[in-house]
């Protein structure tokens, strides 16, 4: 296991426990904390599920079963922006599983991989809503909608 | 601040109509800003016309921003109505297009026909029909232009749930009990008991919108009879239907009549705790919900001693982590309580031992938004439009190979051919409707030879599909139906929580068989497999999700087995 101090800041850690602080002592209050928790360092490593067992009590077990059930929860630090192709049913039918393994083989990247130079991680998501605007694709949380796959390369050229 | 009263809260509603009157020499200009509208550029559109209203000086302009107009497929769209004129909807509105609406009918009062939709506003419908096609004391400004009350999508939809949309800030709790908002939940606290309340949606045969249709008032029966001090309301606010969006656009537009549902139900089962439970793909939702909530508890709606009745209830918003499973009432419990979203079997039920296994109920967004018009208006006019057995309205989500993809709201019984054919405008253009999938992954599809079929939850069970949340995906002929059972199927099998065999296991087996069929491998054999195992799923798995995950491929085998049969034809 890492040395969790040499992976994160002094600064991030401080936030980290400040949130295991509050949101440690709710009942439930553990997908919540991780929730904030990987706001702050952008991934939960082992390394941090064990910081969150033993200030809360919560046994490491349960935290890592926590984290590896929802797919909101990683493990692995993610590029600078993250792509998500929404594989949805009404994307779907519009599309979207061509736009999926066109970033697929353009960028070299697999679900859940990020791209060497650090720049993009490629996720599938399983529907944002956004129906109407079939196929979608959300980079860093900003929905595109009615997208192509020859617009693709054009929104992403935008983040760098 | 001390909390507001009853008389405080219809002073706010008194003093809010008169407001909307006093400005009634105001231009209003409504900027639909849900997500799908925020994704097609609306905040483009709204900062290009506060610049216009900035740089022209121009003080007599009202901007009001609101949730989904509805009709998602001609977002961006703005209303634009000048003090004496008809309402003018646009369509495919951007930053240039709305700087000349500014200049040519904000302040020229021109409408600019090029970008308009239509005339009037959705809310109206009823009395420009009544009116001929127009209101009163509004001048008609081109009628070349249709009329809303004219266009099938609008005209044949009946605004419930829905009624605010359009029209209120969600932001804003005034707009709200302006149109009558709270109102529900002051009855409720002050003139009515639990008995009562209870009747009344027990009466009104309002059943659950989340999909099983079970009777709203019999699950707040059995937990009202329950003993203990602590019970729970909650919210199923994770809509993870894909290809589903009603409850997102509902909890967007319209957040407050979801809390007032929601102190309502708590009165009826005594609790004063609840939470909403919402699916952390809907930012959005989240952000106005949370905002909701704190406007409420600010106006004594919320909190121990709500509008001094001395009736204690409050709620919390709970972010879901992405887990699909976590919609199932069991699963959704065990998410709150901070642990992994398996489900348990039933019973215990929620309603005696739920949510840290206290009494609890669980209610869909789209059932709680009925209860305060349910409470205000009586059971007997809820009762009035639906069928026998299925009352009120429905809100789908039209969207896939169709002209008006959007949320539209019906009387429940109508049939599917008027939500495809008329309502949503028809399939494409030079494309041939196959079948419409409702309920999702848990669904089935309504092929062609069926088009006619009432859609109600009785009737679209004997024809192998189901109400569903209100997912309604139309695909046209160009679309395999061996391909679209294994993309459920693939969904159903990586969210399946992996607790029970015939979850875990037998989705996997029924997705390497389609995998096999779909890559031209399969054979004979492999299509009674695929039903034999999805007549097992159906019987031993252990959770609805799961229990159902074999719908859209049998109900494809039932329609479509020639596809089936031809694809393994070669082997």
């Amino acid at each position: 296991m890492e040395d969790i101090t040499k992976t994160f800041s002094k600064e991030e850690l401080e936030e980290l426990d400040k949130i295991i602080e509050t949101e440690g002592k709710n009942p439930g209050g553990l997908i919540p904390l991780l929730e904030k928790a990987q706001g702050i360092l952008g991934y939960i490593p082992i390394s941090v599920q064990k910081r969150i067992a033993e200030k809360t009590g919560i046994p490491a077990n349960r935290i890592y079963g926590v984290v590896t059930f929802y797919s909101f929860f990683t493990m692995e630090s993610r590029a600078r922006h993250r792509i998500q192709v929404c594989l949805g049913t009404a994307c779907y039918v519009k599309g979207g599983k061509e736009i999926a393994e066109k970033i697929e083989n353009d960028y070299g990247i697999k679900v859940g991989e990020s791209t060497e130079d650090g720049r993009f991680t490629y996720e599938r998501a399983r529907c944002f809503g956004a129906c109407g605007l079939a196929p979608v694709m959300v980079v860093d949380g900003k929905v595109y909608g009615k997208i192509s796959v020859e617009n693709v390369d054009e929104i992403l050229s935008q983040y760098k | 601040m001390p909390g507001k009263t009853v008389a405080d809260i219809n002073n706010i509603k008194n003093a809010a109509q008169n407001e909307n009157d006093a400005k009634k020499d105001l231009t209003k200009i409504y900027v639909h800003m849900g997500t799908c509208g925020i994704a097609s550029g609306a905040i483009d559109v709204l900062t290009a016309l506060r610049k216009e209203i900035k740089e022209n000086s121009f003080k007599n302009a009202k901007v009001i921003t609101t949730g989904c107009a509805g009709i998602c497929s001609k977002e961006p769209i703005i209303t634009v109505e000048v003090a004496g004129q008809e309402p003018i909807i646009y369509e495919d509105i951007n930053a240039e297009k709305v700087a000349e609406i500014f200049q040519k009918h904000i302040m020229g009062k021109k409408v600019v026909k090029e970008y308009a939709f239509a005339r009037g506003m959705e809310a109206q419908i009823k009395e420009r029909i009544k009116n001929n096609g127009k209101i009163p004391g509004q001048t008609v400004v081109d009628d070349s232009i249709q009329g809303i009350e004219e266009i099938p999508f609008f005209k044949l939809q009946e605004q419930r749930v829905m009624r605010n949309r359009g029209i209120i800030d969600p932001n804003k709790i005034d707009d709200y009990i302006a149109r009558d908002g709270y109102q529900g939940a002051i009855k409720a606290l002050t003139s009515m008991n639990s008995e009562e309340i209870i009747s009344e949606v027990l009466d009104s045969g309002l059943r659950g919108r989340g999909g099983a249709g079970f009777p709203t008032g019999l699950k707040w029966k059995f937990a009202a009879k329950e003993e203990n001090e602590i019970k729970y309301v909650l919210c199923n606010a994770d809509e993870g239907d894909p290809g589903a969006y009603m409850d997102r656009s509902v909890l967007e537009s319209d957040p407050h009549s979801i809390i007032e549902g929601m102190i309502i139900a708590a009165k009826a089962i005594d609790s004063h705790m609840g939470y909403i439970y919402c699916r952390a793909e809907y930012p959005l939702a989240v952000e106005t919900l949370n905002k909701a909530i704190k406007r409420a508890r600010a106006y004594g709606l919320l909190g121990k001693d709500i509008l001094g009745t001395g009736f204690e209830f409050d709620i919390e918003v709970y972010e879901g982590a992405g887990a699909f499973v976590c919609g199932e009432e069991t699963a959704l419990m065990r998410s709150i309580e901070g642990l992994r979203g398996n489900p348990r079997p039933k019973p215990p039920f929620p309603a005696h031992a739920g949510l840290w296994e206290k009494p609890t109920i669980l209610n869909n967004v789209e059932t709680l938004a009925n209860i305060p018009q349910i409470i205000v208006k009586g059971s007997e006019w809820f009762s009035s439009i639906g069928t026998e057995k299925s009352k009120g309205t429905k809100v789908f989500s039209i969207t896939g190979d169709i002209n008006n993809v959007g949320c539209v709201e019906v009387p429940i019984g109508t049939t599917l051919n008027t939500i495809v054919n008329e309502i949503g405008g028809g399939v494409l253009e030079g494309k041939h409707y196959k079948a419409a999938q409702l309920g999702g992954p848990s669904g089935g599809c309504i092929p062609l030879q069926h088009i006619d079929v009432p859609v109600d939850y009785e009737t679209l069970q004997e024809y192998g599909s189901i109400m569903g949340s209100g997912g309604l995906i139309v695909m046209c002929d160009d679309k395999s139906a061996v391909d679209i059972a294994r993309f459920f199927m693939e969904f159903c099998k990586e969210e399946a929580c992996g607790k029970c065999i015939p979850g875990r296991e037998g989705t996997k087996q029924m997705l390497n068989i389609l995998n096999k069929i779909c890559g031209g491998k399969g054979s004979k054999d492999d299509i009674e497999k695929l039903e034999e195992l999805g007549h097992v799923i159906q019987k031993t798995a252990l959770c609805a999700l799961c229990k159902t995950s074999a719908n859209p491929v049998l109900s494809t085998l039932r329609y479509f087995r020639n596809e089936y049969e031809e694809a393994v034809s070669k082997n």
